[in-house]
């Protein structure tokens, strides 16, 4: 493993008064030898908290195609009064925001410290669209009276009670979906900080890379979604 | 094993070939394959997500200790899916309650 010791910007930070026998980075933790072994706990730490995640969507996906195999004619009539277009659209504002996610990283990692900046603030602005496209749809789901509950309006379905239930699945997981982008767009809008300071570069960029896998993963989320809820039964519109 | 820097032009092409699929999902989605309507949406789906995990979330060139972590929970995902459906295809739906109107 290559080290990083030789690059020491003499900071010793946080262990004043600890005699090194080596000056190191200053943000390197005193329990990794090196800022690429660190570097590499981190992301197999994130990845393991992803793998949670994975599971923690995997039951709501689970549960979408029981239920869907079961009533697949009501899911079909259910998913046709979503309109593709806004999933369209989110879609590629969503795969957009992971392309300026990793052009951040990918600024920190050649120096290019005010880029960071930029390309954090076009990621929050998209997510803020993606969002806002999200509520646009949610209203006219209130509008129309197509959320689950006692003001449900199934007169437009052939089994009511079964096309609620896709409508229960489609705001839960694009619900608990929009939550984890409100938590990323967080996150992000508090990386900005630490970025126009200058604190990321080349050699340490760990809270930009494990953010960035983070942002990814809502995205890949939402790359199974927008087939699954909205384009279910778009061969059968006509039927 | 040092960073791998990815260059921007990768990522653009990795970013079209996303947009690319997005329009061709929609696309075969407007017609009528029968069953294999799934089947291909699912296909593309997978298709993009692996470009997303192999390049943008850089497991391409992560630790292998890293891609092992990452196999491992779409593989427990899987199991738990086959697993499952696997009773509700060979016990017929009623397993479901059928709910009125």
């Amino acid at each position: 493993m290559a080290s990083l010791t030789a690059d020491s910007h003499g900071a010793h930070g946080a262990h004043a008064g600890v005699v090194h026998a080596h000056e190191h980075h200053p943000a390197l933790q005193h329990q990794f030898d090196d800022m690429e072994q660190q570097r590499e706990s981190s992301t197999l730490g994130m990845w393991v908290f992803l793998v949670t995640e994975v599971m923690f969507f995997g039951g709501l996906f689970l549960a979408y195609v029981v239920y869907r195999t079961s009533f697949h004619d009501a899911f079909v009539q259910a998913s046709n009064h979503l309109d593709p277009l806004l999933g369209f659209i989110n879609t590629l504002v969503l795969i957009g925001s992971s392309l300026t996610m990793a052009l951040a990283i990918w600024a920190a990692q050649v120096n290019k410290r005010k880029l960071i900046v930029w390309m954090l603030i076009a990621t929050i602005v998209l997510g803020a669209v993606f969002l806002g496209i999200k509520a646009v749809e949610y209203t006219d789901k209130f509008t129309h009276h197509l959320v689950p509950g006692a003001n449900f309006d199934g007169s437009d379905f052939t089994e009511p009670r079964h096309a609620e239930i896709f409508f229960s699945l489609y705001f839960i997981m694009t619900g608990l979906h929009a939550f984890h982008m409100v938590i990323g767009i967080g996150l992000l809008a508090y990386l900005t900080i630490p970025s126009w300071k200058g604190r990321y570069d080349a050699t340490y960029h760990t809270p930009l890379e494990c953010t960035g896998l983070y942002w990814h993963f809502v995205d890949l989320v939402w790359i199974f979604l927008f087939p699954l809820l909205y384009l279910l039964g778009a061969h059968l519109q006509h039927h | 094993m040092a960073e791998h820097v990815s260059s921007t032009k990768s990522y653009i092409m990795v970013f079209l070939a996303l947009a690319v699929l997005t329009v061709v999902t929609w696309a075969v989605a407007l017609v009528d394959l029968g069953w294999a309507n799934d089947i291909v949406a699912m296909a593309i789906a997978v298709t993009k997500a692996l470009l997303v995990i192999l390049f943008f979330m850089h497991v391409r060139y992560s630790t292998r200790a890293t891609v092992l972590t990452a196999i491992s929970g779409f593989f427990w995902l899987a199991i738990m899916i086959f697993l499952t459906m696997n009773d509700y295809w060979t016990r017929g739906s009623s397993l479901l309650p059928v709910l009125g109107k």
